[in-house]
């Protein structure tokens, strides 16, 4: 049945809020990678503290990522964290690990958690599991096909989010895996930073692709080759009822992911007016998005309507 | 917050000397009898449905009732890999499957999709449930999870250092399962999908086509312009780890307490199986007899060394892996013996062995036969014959059966190999 889709975006700064809220973002996603995985921009606690409060005027929703895998001397500072987190009023705990699950019940923190863990959220099952242990809302994995999302809709007893657009993770290593290539290669003063504004790629001559790496605290992390983008086959999942559209804004820039925000926000306004009129402007809406994309950077459905074998 | 036990006399004392399960992979039912033939406590095989290694043989229903009641006789377990991420198609079928596995004898199943976890423990509940590796559980926190939600067994991640496995040990009371030996992710296991995407082959399926392994160019995007990150000369970006080898870590891993030592590589040859359950076993057994005497032999590390596909080095075990723990150039036959063959009969009478042929050797070859006790020798091959009698030059064909005279009594199972340099 239909219903309109909370749209999540991923600032890049607090400053960004604002602008992104204009722009239709119904909610916010924001963190450090000391407690979070792959983040658009790193907002330290004073800035989850001002994203919360600017969030919040605008009437929207800001969500924690506390994503990260966790070993054992994290564990006070995650503590620590979670009380913060309810202290500053966040509307709720993005995880994936199952201390942080451990932790809000054993220091009674009352703040919804969404467990999204990337890769393995893959059916139904699951996500009513993790459903009884907690959770409000599941992030399906991206390595789902369209009928497989909507059958766990179907059969969910919690809230459903999807990536509806921009780039996914394919890969993550605690080791560091570029600076360990560079030292071996004895040219580590060339590069010192490894971050993700350096602009590395790894290029796969067989595919021709170039998968963008970076290292920060959690290890080293390999991107997808492009950038996936549904604005134009959105219907069924709209009418699946689908409770949250992601659109991920790491290694974008701040005017692209404001484009992007209002283009997803119009599709789904339209579609709520008229299934007719969204059907038309199909084309309009992708060609649109084709002239936001950065050059080099290709657009492809990721893989909703593609089988994997095994 | 808590220290190493290893420091403290009276931890030490109570973890001490309980013998750790040896725990070695079986890819079919051959490697299953020699794994536990040559020491394994328990092995873990997979179902032809709901395991990774879709390509690693795998056990039918009946393949596995033979493997539990063989690893009976033994006192030995048997655990079947069910450790897909499951996707909504392959729900179905899974609780007959589960309830077959509790019915044939299996002690338990390696799991990571908690949907399986639940269906197990609601339709098969004598089968113990292990949380498998794909979970890639890193803290004590987590663990304690897992144990509240019912589980006996936890796999820890191949990122966990032996500091992280004594306060893991130390604040949660459940058993402890960690990878010794063999092959690994170099991701954190479950949260890689290249396969996915280069492929579209499903890693957390089975599919895994190890595109970690390939070679890459590491580019540099500034301002519309790629940079090279290397020159002409350099060795291509890749992510091949080293395997993990613990043998010589043997020794803390039981003062701290763990409880089942694994050995990864469904797909190894039984000569592999063989020579690492063996020396494995011997280290395990030494340690254990008498600690404050224990010596690590220079001749375990040497025998491991003749089943090494790759490099080895200890991995996470005590900081995060430097260049030096990958491989950076086409280096896969670090092992200069080849398995050549499996005995099959002795006769005492006449010093003769039958045995099978597992890849060519010649009259005149320098072979060695070894046997689950590590006894090992070696000899030259004097008169080669084939199973008619017949005197033969070399033994050619696969499987083929030969005789020839040894100079030491050698059992069925012991295996050969001979030195290719």
């Amino acid at each position: 049945m239909f219903k309109k889709p909370e749209l999540l975006v991923t600032p890049q700064q607090a400053e960004d809020i604002a602008p992104l809220a204009a722009a239709g973002a119904d909610a916010f996603l924001a963190g450090e990678q000391a407690f979070g995985l792959r983040l658009a921009g790193e907002f330290r606690k004073s800035d989850m503290e001002k994203a919360v409060q600017l969030a919040h005027q605008s009437g929207k929703k800001l969500y924690a990522a506390v994503n990260a895998i966790f070993h054992n001397n994290q564990l006070p500072t995650l503590k620590e964290y979670m009380h913060f987190l309810q202290q500053i009023g966040v509307d709720a705990v993005v995880f994936g690990d199952p201390a942080v699950l451990m932790t809000a019940k054993t220091e009674a923190i009352d703040i919804p958690l969404y467990w999204n863990t990337e890769t393995t959220a893959t059916n139904w099952g699951s996500v009513n599991y993790w459903g009884k242990n907690g959770a409000e809302r599941a992030v399906l994995a991206r390595e789902l096909n369209l009928d497989a999302i909507t059958e766990i809709k179907e059969q969910a007893g919690i809230d459903i989010e999807i990536q509806v657009h921009g780039m996914t993770c394919m890969f993550q290593s605690k080791r560091k895996l570029v600076g360990n290539y560079m030292e071996f290669q004895g040219r580590n003063v060339q590069i010192e930073r490894r971050d993700k504004e350096r602009g590395l790629h790894l290029y796969d001559p067989e595919r021709d692709a170039r998968y963008p790496v970076f290292e920060d605290k959690n290890g080293t992390h390999i991107m997808s080759p492009r950038d996936m983008c549904i604005i134009d086959e959105l219907d069924d999942l709209l009418e699946a009822g689908i409770d949250a559209f992601k659109i991920e804004g790491i290694l974008k820039d701040t005017a692209y992911l404001q484009g992007i925000t209002a283009l997803y926000k119009e599709a789904i306004e339209d579609y709520n007016k008229n299934a007719a009129l969204y059907n038309e402007k199909r084309e309009d809406y992708a060609n649109r998005a084709q002239r936001l994309q950065p050059k080099g950077r290709q657009l492809d459905t990721g893989f909703f309507f593609k089988e994997t074998v095994y | 917050m808590v220290e190493a036990v290893l420091d403290d006399k009276g931890k030490e004392k109570q973890f001490a000397r309980k013998k750790p399960e040896l725990l070695l992979p079986a890819g079919n039912l051959e490697k299953l009898k020699t794994a536990v033939h040559y020491g394994a406590d328990a092995v873990y095989i997979g179902g032809r449905e709901f395991g990774l290694r879709s390509n690693a043989g795998n056990f039918s229903l009946e393949e596995m009732k033979e493997g539990a009641v063989f690893a009976k006789k033994y006192n030995a377990s048997v655990y079947v890999t069910t450790n897909i991420y499951a996707h909504n198609e392959n729900m179905s079928g899974l609780k007959e499957y589960l309830q077959n596995l509790e019915s044939i004898g299996v002690a338990g199943i390696i799991v990571a999709d908690p949907f399986i976890i639940e269906m197990a423990q609601t339709y098969a509940p004598n089968l113990e449930v292990h949380l498998s590796t794909q979970q890639s559980l890193a803290n004590w926190l987590a663990v304690k999870f897992w144990k509240e939600q019912g589980l006996e067994r936890v796999v820890l991640a191949r990122e966990v250092s032996l500091q992280e496995m004594l306060e893991i040990k130390r604040n949660v009371d459940i058993e402890i399962e960690t990878f010794v030996h063999g092959a690994m992710c170099i991701s954190y296991s479950g949260r890689c999908v290249l396969s996915n995407h280069m492929t579209a082959r499903d890693s957390n399926r089975g599919g895994c086509c190890q595109s970690c392994r390939w070679n890459y160019d590491l580019v540099q995007h500034t301002q519309n312009k790629e940079t090279p990150l290397y020159s002409e000369d350099d060795v291509p970006f890749s992510m091949s780890p080293k395997d993990l080898n613990l043998i010589e870590s043997i020794p803390k891993l039981i003062e701290a307490g763990i409880d089942s030592l694994k050995v990864e590589g469904r797909m190894k040859s039984i000569h592999y199986i063989a020579t690492v359950a063996s020396v494995y076993r011997n280290v395990i057994d030494e340690y254990c007899r008498n600690p404050e005497v224990f010596q690590m032999k220079t001749e375990w590390i040497e025998e491991l060394n003749k089943c090494a596909n790759r490099k080895t080095a200890p991995a996470f075990f005590e900081n995060i892996p430097s260049y030096k723990e990958q491989l950076w150039e086409d280096n896969k036959k670090a092992s200069p013996y080849q398995f050549t063959g499996v005995v099959l009969d002795y006769d005492d009478d006449t010093n003769t062995v039958t045995l099978q042929q597992r890849n060519i050797f010649k009259k005149g070859d320098i072979v060695e036969f070894f046997g689950p006790e590590g006894n090992s020798f070696k000899q030259r091959v004097r008169e080669l014959y084939n199973d008619k009698n017949k005197t033969i030059d070399a033994a050619r064909h696969p499987l083929q059966v030969v005789k020839f005279e040894v100079e030491q009594k050698v059992q069925p199972w012991d295996m050969m190999r001979k030195y290719t340099e």
